[in-house]
């Protein structure tokens, strides 16, 4: 879809209102992705100042989400958007539901790492690869909505497959410890929390793809496996 | 894959690209309409379903209402103006030979713009064309005076006067009398030419409440100028831009996700 589409409403102040949510929404995107990075630098170098930090800026990011949802309430009383401009308007609703819950997950990490900062407890596992995988497909989610890019959505959507292989290995690897020390059991509680937390920012990225395809195509592949997107797209 | 949100709508609408002939009130056949040497309809080809309520947007002078007269022939009324294709009502055209344009009327009615009231009592104008066809039966006037405006959602307003002027009611009474003195002859197509865009917001919900109700027992044309009232009362909308029927779906998924740009752009209030 032709993005600059987006300013052609013979109402100018409907163009600034559409572009400026939509522009929050990158904002709130962005702050999203560098709390996840930070989360998962926190944990591969247990850096406590940085697991506060996360922790202190979570509120920005609830911010941005009630702030884009009253600028979505007001362009719907207002304006009542139709077709695609409605779709837009939903799919940033429920984009920023999830970046939101992202957010959740960066700030959690942080808080975990700060609860348990002085027991001095290995890490066990690497979740740096996981991590960084799910960042990346964050990142590229967010590129695929600033430009509207089915394409991207679908391959980003295709990521997560990797990512849930990878969480399956922690949780064998975990499951290892846990069977060879009891004792270590409450702390592996909390490393398979935090790689549940990563595997499901996948599934979350994974939405993202949806509205966007939602917004664009008018389909709804939520529910749908990779293999079905495409032939619901060719329809 | 079962996709639920379809499955629910199924029961609701009707595809109107497969109608059956029990469920097709009207069917449009190559329709060209002239005005002079100008032409204001190209090849429209639809079919409008029974009990339900259809809508034609599009912005001034695409010949939504053009085509809206076509379906009770007002626009014999029009010099210069010539007709190719048909109508079928029950499979007649109604534009063949030795067509009742009267008969036609009966059959089909039609509201206009401003309410048009006879300046008569609300009681006569109920009963008026039932006296063309010669009812005079009281009892069965007073009936069809009670049917009807219950019907037209104006009973309780109007029971105790109605033998007053109905040059007394406010604009959304007096549309709504208007609806009533339509549906008193009982017809099958109720064609509706922007019926509250002379109204105020409140008398405009009242007549878009009475025509969700009107749907029960007529097959309800409308033109709107306003969008949203479409997407609010019809089960079926056609665009139309130019002349031409550019797209004509259920209501549903022409206001989330229509197939043509045109369509896109003109509810969406884009250039076009």
């Amino acid at each position: 879809m032709d993005n600059n589409n987006l300013k052609k409403h013979i109402s100018g102040q409907f163009n600034i209102e559409l572009e400026g949510v939509l522009n929050q929404v990158l904002v709130m995107g962005g702050l999203v992705e560098q709390q996840l990075t930070d989360a998962i630098t926190a944990i591969h170098k247990q850096d406590l100042e940085m697991a506060r930090q996360i922790v202190a800026n979570d509120h920005k990011v609830n911010g941005l989400e009630v702030q884009i949802d009253e600028d979505c309430t007001r362009i719907i009383a207002k304006r009542q958007p139709a077709a695609s401009d409605l779709r837009l308007v939903l799919a940033i609703i429920k984009t920023i539901t999830d970046l939101e819950r992202i957010g959740d997950v960066a700030k959690r990490i942080g808080m975990m790492l700060l609860d348990n900062a002085d027991k001095k407890q290995p890490p066990l596992v690497s979740m740096e690869n996981m991590g960084r995988r799910t960042v990346k497909m964050l990142h590229e989610s967010l590129d695929a909505f600033a430009r509207m890019d089915v394409e991207a959505a679908i391959e980003v959507h295709k990521e997560d497959a990797r990512v849930d292989r990878e969480y399956e290995s922690i949780i064998r690897e975990l499951m290892t410890f846990m069977m060879e020390d009891p004792r270590s059991i409450p702390h592996v509680l909390n490393v398979l929390w935090c790689a549940r937390s990563l595997e499901r920012v996948g599934d979350r990225v994974q939405h993202i793809c949806e509205y966007i395809i939602y917004f664009v195509k008018g389909k709804d592949v939520r529910h749908t496996s990779d293999e079905d997107i495409h032939s619901m797209l060719d329809r | 894959m079962i996709n639920v949100a379809t499955t629910m709508n199924q029961d609701e609408t009707l595809d109107i690209s497969r109608l059956t002939r029990e469920q097709t009130a009207l069917e449009i056949r190559g329709l060209n309409l002239f005005y002079g040497s100008k032409q204001a309809l190209f090849d429209v080809d639809m079919n409008i379903a029974r009990g339900q309520v259809t809508a034609f947007i599009g912005p001034s002078g695409c010949g939504k209402s053009t085509l809206l007269r076509c379906i009770n022939r007002m626009n014999d009324l029009v010099d210069n103006c010539r007709i190719e294709g048909e109508i079928l009502l029950h499979e007649q055209n109604i534009y063949g030979k030795g067509v009742d344009v009267a008969a036609l009327r009966r059959q089909v009615g039609m509201v206009f713009q401003r309410p048009n009231p006879f300046p008569k009592s609300i009681y006569e104008n109920v009963v008026y064309g039932l006296r063309l066809q010669g009812i005079n039966d009281r009892r069965r006037l007073d009936e069809a005076v009670e049917r009807s405006l219950r019907g037209a959602a104006l009973w309780d307003e109007v029971k105790d006067r109605l033998h007053e002027n109905a040059f007394g009611l406010s604009g959304g009474q007096q549309q709504r009398l208007v609806i009533a003195r339509a549906i008193a002859i009982e017809p099958e197509v109720l064609l509706l030419d922007e019926p509250t865009s002379a109204l105020d917001p409140i008398s405009t919900l009242v007549i878009e409440e009475l025509i969700n109700t009107l749907k029960e027992q007529f097959t309800v044309v409308i033109v709107t100028h306003n969008m949203q009232q479409a997407a609010r009362v019809s089960d079926n909308t056609a665009f139309m831009y130019m002349g031409e029927l550019i797209e004509y779906t259920d209501t549903n998924t022409l206001f989330t996700t229509p197939a043509k740009k045109k369509t896109e752009d003109y509810i969406t209030g884009r250039y076009g």
